[in-house]
């Protein structure tokens, strides 16, 4: 026996390890069904370790990053195409949702559309009907569902240890030296000792499984197939075992499958039917179940179901792609029809077939002849056994015949034949997409309308209403939601929700599809009010997966209709619907079932939830309705932020105990939800807190792994809410713990480490001296290391941490330890120095920075910066440009030694490493000026304009840059190369279509011509005029803007004449943008050089028979009265005859922008005594009142408020009174709309100015007061 | 409702009949417009101290008194509201 112990102890051991993987698999402890491969999925999804993380924009960053040379608003940014995604066809597709699903979200297929429940408010004390779903069922069903996988586990698990068993035996008796031959039988022996209900259970346990992994449709015979219209109104519910298949039906389902459709075929296993016998007692299935439900009769069918009230929720059906006739090698263009509807797939691969064949086909002889010369090639003769083939079904197969020719030639009509164009919907429905006819089908089939029963009519009337909704043009949608919505409560709940929900699940839906339906469900919500109660759970399982959607929108849309439904259905519906959720199987459902009762908390009121709520975390059935119930409170707070704060105490409270639970889950998640509490309610409610900071410091000690994890994550945010003494005390208890995890090798750890160390050093009673001696020396031993730099996230979270150290504990601690690093031989990793050391001297300065400190600092900046192989961030600019501008006067010594850098980087043959040296020079400029080292610059100066010659144009533009810089700093007198050569050289540039350089360059020689236009001869600055006036187009406004300017400045400098010349024969250009950029420029030039210089030949111009001059004119003078403001009082005089005439044109661009004149002029002279001209003008503006064009009759009507200002609201009335009471009523309609506006203008001025009105027999109009005298 | 309204803030009449009493439309008769003078009148009145005070003067009534009365008559400033004719 002696012998066999260290045996036995060897076996045990290992079947111990085999049980450890296995449990990996069964037990609760990390579940790879549950929780995927990657087991810290779960964390990221429920709550971000980085909060930037969710909300940044990454466009926006990048970009900022990308171009900080030169800028434009951010939202033009956005608006950038991204280029690669772009199909290249000019338009984005539409996006199928399913695309960009991950596998989890995608378990939404997985749910069911449960039946209609049990109203009770609606039935009162009645007892319900044994066919309704209450929500007893529904409970039972969920328990019978959670027995059953629990019953499935056992047997994996007991199968399993069959098999160490086995194999343990075997180990025996090889071991006892058996014949091979002798083993063998052994297995086959016990393989038949292995009860045969086991092996077949356990391969039913697979078919269990997978329906998981195929997403479909659940409900097969809930989803309304076209072909079943009668079956699928509600009051055949109670028949629903009728719908099995009959050999009849056999043929029908095959004709319209449903999304997920069961194919003939395919082991529906699951199926709850066969769940039955359980709920009688049987624990385990019987092994009839496992014969397919398919082959059996329907007799038995009917037979085999002997359930009464409860039907079955969540069918699972194995989930097949949604058929057409998938094997079906060539479709024929007849297929496409009713009967066999095309998956857009198929759809696509047939035209695709299509079109190679077409490309393929043999040339004809005319198209040979096309091709060759005709000289120097012969027609051979074809060989004499070639026998053109003529049987016509061969020839059908060898030589697909062309649809049409390459070149466009009028196709032969050919009617009665339909390729593959969809039949077209009747009745001027819309486009139907091939996979929408199994939705509306039915409404193809072009029946007698009349002839059909109410019910049905109601049906098609609501098909025919979505489909608008769905696929049609946006007045149609309009129409159609509308009529949905304003007919809700006559269609029903039932036939409503029974309609849209199946489209909601619709594989194959865009996002856009999506929006409209959830906005129909919205609207129809509002509308049904109560009578959504049955549905409640329906439409959760709907809209529960836009609670975890990517998209934002969709979220918030996701959101918006839980919150309507909780108010419509009321809080007992809602909790009924939800509560068999909430420890569901399924992790996806108890995740979205979470996050759903978060959003009735804050529709309903937290308080109205919290006793539910506290039951939940209570559960003492199972585990998952703990964790669920704290999952909820930790989504409350993410969502509600703040708000919480009333209920916080309470809220801590029905969790606190999960952070002792026996299972770790639910302690992770108590964890995590006191974490996101805490930080919601940050900075106030530590006194909420008080009763988990015992258990959770003392859980850090207890605790590995991911449950540490989230204490820490806990403890994080909650230390910056303590006081001072308490902040540190706590701190310092933490901080052991953290300083041990610094060297954990798992990332998610890493980060959650570096973030409440970040948390905990920020807060106030911690001490720099603490941090100093107890956590630097570890934290940089630990962190500060090359495989840090290269996770993005970690990179990032240990900067900020770091950065965060560095406020506490000074400039010199940090960056003394990290300056060596600028020279490490890892790039990523002197990137990550630069990074900090750039954050840490732009927050707290350089003053702390001794002289060696600096002469390292410089040193590595500018070896790291040498260095550097590539740099799209422009990390190293940004540092480099941060250090010199802290150092200031101090870094003086270095500068020649880093102007030679640049030097030698500008002349470099990578062009990025060119723009970036011209970049620093724009950064360093202001630095170099304040050094007094005007030399040097002058000297860049001209190295800078030695390289104009630049054919990149992003180096270009940083040149220009660079260039500009040196300019503002040392002043035109002082800047070599001098002004005069300088522009010239720049004239061309402004030719140069690339943004940057159009835009650096305008900067640079308006800033010259506002500074040093005397140093340029006047001829130079009319060349540059015209070259301005094709930058008038540029499409960015900041260069328009620009532009504009600089021509104030060049007519200010050469004087406004010849400047205006150019302008004035601008405005005959056809192009509406560039003149309207020249009226701009004019009234630009105007203001700078007075309108005295301008007005004359402006308004001489007026007299060019022209409409386009005449209303650049009109519209100058607009923009010009604009700019002047009250200048004007001298020049309306003057302009008045102009806009009589124009006021008086028949063109309406001529009196819409006189109008418009007539207004600024009005709104600038307010006050100034101009009246008589204006009353003069209004009386030309008046009869325009009656324009109905839009932009004439605002301009008119924004003339009258103009007057109304200068004239004061009495003299308007006066106008207006005539036209009040008016017997045309068209005409009474705009006099009082110009009252209306008067009234609100001015509604006191009025008082005194209305007309005095007669008393009558029995009512006193009169207003004695006014002529009281004293 | 023409296609200009869309832009300006005629556009949403119900709105701004909501927002200021006072504006009117094409279907205001004459005792309302009225009404909303004097209410108009009797609210300015009230507003501008000075005038309450040369008002109290006139009546020779306490500036208290003109207030409240004023506010009085802001009730039903017109009197009864003629029958109409057309209904």
């Amino acid at each position: 026996m002696a012998t066999v112990d260290p045996e036995i102890a060897r076996t045990q051991e290992e079947r111990k390890k085999m049980e450890q993987q296995l449990a990996s698999l069964t037990s609760v402890t990390y579940d790879v069904d549950l929780y995927g491969n990657n087991r810290l999925e779960d964390y990221v999804q429920s709550i971000p370790v980085h909060d930037e993380d969710e909300n940044a924009d990454a466009m926006e960053n990048d970009v900022a990053r990308k171009l900080a040379s030169y800028t434009a608003p951010k939202s033009l940014l956005k608006d950038m195409p991204g280029g690669a995604e772009d199909s290249g066809d000019g338009f984005r597709r539409p996006q199928r949702i399913i695309d960009r699903e991950d596998d989890y979200r995608r378990r939404r297929f997985n749910q069911a559309i449960s039946p209609d429940r049990h109203d009770a408010f609606a039935m009162g004390d009645k007892t319900p009907d044994v066919n309704v779903r209450t929500y007893a069922d529904v409970m039972r069903e969920e328990a019978l569902k959670r027995e059953k996988e629990e019953t499935l586990k056992a047997i994996a698990k007991k199968k399993k240890e069959e098999e160490e068993k086995k194999k343990e035996d075997d180990r025996e008796t090889a071991a006892a030296a058996q014949p091979a031959q002798k083993r063998r039988n052994r297995w086959d022996q016990s393989q038949d000792q292995v009860d045969s209900g086991v092996a077949k259970k356990a391969k039913s346990s697979s078919d269990w499984d997978l329906p998981d992994s195929t997403p479909g449709i659940g409900r097969w015979d809930a989803t309304p197939t076209p072909g079943r219209l009668g079956d699928a109104t509600p009051s055949v519910r109670r028949n629903r075992w009728d719908e099995t298949p009959t050999p009849g039906r056999l043929n029908d389902s095959d004709a319209t499958p449903a999304a997920g459709g069961v194919t003939p075929g395919a082991t529906p296993a699951g199926m709850t039917w066969d769940a039955t016998p359980k709920m009688t007692g049987m624990a385990t299935p019987t092994p009839k179940r496992q014969r397919s439900r398919w082959d059996e009769t329907p007799a038995t069918m009917g037979s085999a179901t002997p359930m009464s009230g409860a039907t079955p929720v969540a069918a699972y059906t194995p989930g097949v792609t949604p058929v057409g006739a998938i094997d079906m090698a060539t479709p024929t263009p007849g297929q496409i029809n009713l009967r066999g509807p095309l998956t857009p797939e198929q759809y696509n691969l047939m035209r695709w077939e299509k079109d190679i064949e077409e490309r393929n086909r043999p040339l004809t002889d005319e198209e040979l002849d096309a091709m060759f010369p005709a000289e120097g090639y012969k027609i051979l003769d074809p060989p004499a056994s070639y026998v053109p083939i003529r049987t016509p079904a061969r020839k059908l197969l060898a030589t697909p015949t062309p649809i049409g020719t390459p070149l466009y030639s009028i196709p032969e009509e050919i009617r009665g034949q339909q390729f593959d164009v969809p039949k077209e919907a009747p009745g001027g429905l819309p486009f139907m997409k091939p996979e929408d006819y199994q939705y509306f089908g039915a409404l193809l089939n072009e029946e007698n309308e009349e002839e059909l029963s109410p019910e049905e009519q109601k049906e098609r009337k609501i098909m025919k209403l979505l489909l608008k909704v769905k696929n049609g043009t946006p007045p149609q949608r309009k129409t159609a939601l509308r009529q949905l919505t304003d007919k809700a409560r006559e269609f029903g709940a039932g036939p409503l929700f029974n309609r849209i929900l199946p489209l909601l699940m619709q594989p194959t839906l865009e996002d856009q599809e999506r929006h409209l339906l959830v906005k129909v469900i919205d609207r129809v919500l509002y509308k049904l009010d109560e009578l959504v109660r049955p549905f409640v759970h329906k439409i959760l399982v709907v809209i529960e997966p836009l609670l975890i959607d990517e998209d934002y929108y969709a979220r918030v849309e996701g959101r918006e209709i839980i919150s309507n439904l909780s108010k419509a259905a009321g809080l007992a519906t809602m909790i009924a619907a939800m509560r068999p959720d909430i420890d569901n199987i399924d992790e996806y459902v108890r995740n979205t079932t979470a996050r759903a009762f978060s959003v009735v908390a804050s529709a309903l009121g937290i308080p109205a939830l919290l006793p539910f709520l506290k039951a939940v975390c209570q559960s003492k059935k199972s585990w998952q309705a703990r964790h669920t119930g704290i999952k909820i409170v930790q989504q409350i707070a993410i969502l509600i932020g703040c708000a919480v704060l009333p209920h916080l105490r309470s809220l801590v409270e029905i969790i606190e105990h999960g952070l002792n639970d026996e299972n770790q889950k639910v302690r992770t998640i108590t964890a995590l939800s006191l974490a996101a509490l805490a930080e919601a309610s940050a900075p106030y409610g530590i006194e909420s807190f008080d009763s988990v900071l015992k258990p959770l410091w003392k859980g850090i000690r207890s605790h590995r792994g991911k449950v540490l994890a989230a204490f820490l994550k806990a403890i994080g945010f909650i230390i910056p809410l303590m006081d001072a003494i308490y902040a540190s005390y706590y701190t310092k208890e933490v901080m052991f713990i953290l300083i041990r995890e610094f060297q954990s090798p798992d990332e998610e750890m890493k980060k959650i480490v570096l973030k409440v160390v970040k948390q905990c050093v920020s807060t106030e009673g911690v001490e720099a001296e603490y941090i100093r001696i107890d956590i630097l020396p570890e934290f940089f031993k630990n962190f500060w290391v090359r495989r840090m730099a290269l996770d993005r996230r970690n990179y990032r979270q240990l900067v900020e941490t770091t950065v965060e150290m560095a406020n506490k504990v000074g400039v010199a601690d940090i960056v003394g330890r990290i300056v060596e690093d600028l020279k490490d031989e890892s790039e990523p990793y002197r990137r990550m120095v630069m990074e900090t050391i750039e954050k840490v001297v732009a927050n707290l300065g350089a003053s702390d920075i001794d002289a060696r400190l600096e002469e390292l600092l410089i040193d590595g900046i500018l070896y790291a910066f040498q260095e550097q192989t590539s740099d799209d961030a422009n990390v190293m600019l940004n540092g480099f440009g941060a250090v010199v501008n802290t150092l200031g006067q101090r870094v003086k010594p270095y500068l020649p030694q880093i102007c030679g850098t640049i030097k030698w980087r500008l002349n470099n043959k990578s062009a990025k490493v060119r723009q970036q040296a011209a970049d620093l020079i724009s950064r360093i400029a202001v630095v170099m000026k304040q050094c007094g080292e005007e030399q040097l610059m002058g000297h860049l100066g001209v190295v800078l304009y030695e390289y104009l010659g630049e054919e990149y144009p992003e180096v270009l533009g940083s040149i220009l840059g660079a260039l500009k810089a040196i300019v503002n700093v040392i002043g035109m007198t002082k800047m070599t190369p001098p002004i005069k050569d300088l522009l010239p050289r720049l004239t061309p540039i402004l030719k140069n279509r690339h943004e940057k350089v159009q835009e650096n360059c305008i900067d640079l020689v308006g800033r010259i011509a506002d500074r040093g236009a005397e140093f340029v001869p006047a001829r130079e600055w009319m060349r540059i005029c015209f070259e301005l006036l094709e930058m008038l187009k540029a499409h960015k406004k900041g260069i328009r803007r620009a532009t504009v300017n600089t021509f104030g400045y060049i007519a200010k400098a050469i004087g406004p004449q010849d400047v205006l010349a150019t302008l004035l024969n601008n405005l005959k250009v056809q192009e509406r943008q560039n003149r309207v950029c020249t009226t701009v420029a004019i009234a630009i030039v105007a203001e700078t050089c007075s309108p005295f210089t301008v007005l004359p030949a402006l308004m001489n111009e007026y007299r060019v028979p022209e409409l386009n001059v005449q209303n650049g004119v009109l519209k100058s003078l607009s923009f010009l009265f604009e700019y002047i403001g009250e200048m004007g009082k001298d020049y309306i005089y003057a302009v008045t005859p102009l806009l009589e005439d124009a006021l008086m044109d028949r063109d309406l661009v001529h009196r819409q922008t006189a109008a418009s004149a007539v207004k600024h002029m009005a709104l600038g002279v307010a006050g100034l005594g101009c009246e008589d001209a204006l009353v003069h003008l209004l009386n030309y503006v008046w009869p325009n009142i009656f324009e109905t064009s839009p932009h004439v009759i605002n301009a008119v009507m924004e003339a009258i408020e103009g007057m109304r200002v200068a004239l004061g609201a009495a003299a308007v009335l006066n106008y207006c009174l005539q036209g009040l009471f008016h017997p045309a009523r068209k005409v009474r309609e705009v006099y009082w709309k110009i009252y209306n506006s008067l009234y609100i203008g001015a509604q006191d001025a009025l008082v005194a100015a209305y007309p005095a009105l007669d008393d009558e027999e029995n009512n006193i109009y009169s207003r004695p007061e006014l002529i009281m005298f004293v | 409702m023409q296609a200009s309204d869309r832009f300006n803030i005629n556009s949403q009449l119900e709105h701004l009949q909501a927002k200021y009493v006072g504006t009117g439309h094409a279907d205001l008769n004459r005792f309302e417009w009225a009404v909303n003078i004097q209410r108009d009148s009797y609210a300015s009145y009230i507003g501008h101290y000075p005038m309450l005070a040369y008002f109290a003067v006139a009546e020779n009534e306490s500036i208290g008194r003109e207030h409240y009365n004023f506010m009085q008559k802001m009730l039903l400033p017109c009197g009864l509201p003629p029958e109409r004719e057309d209904d």
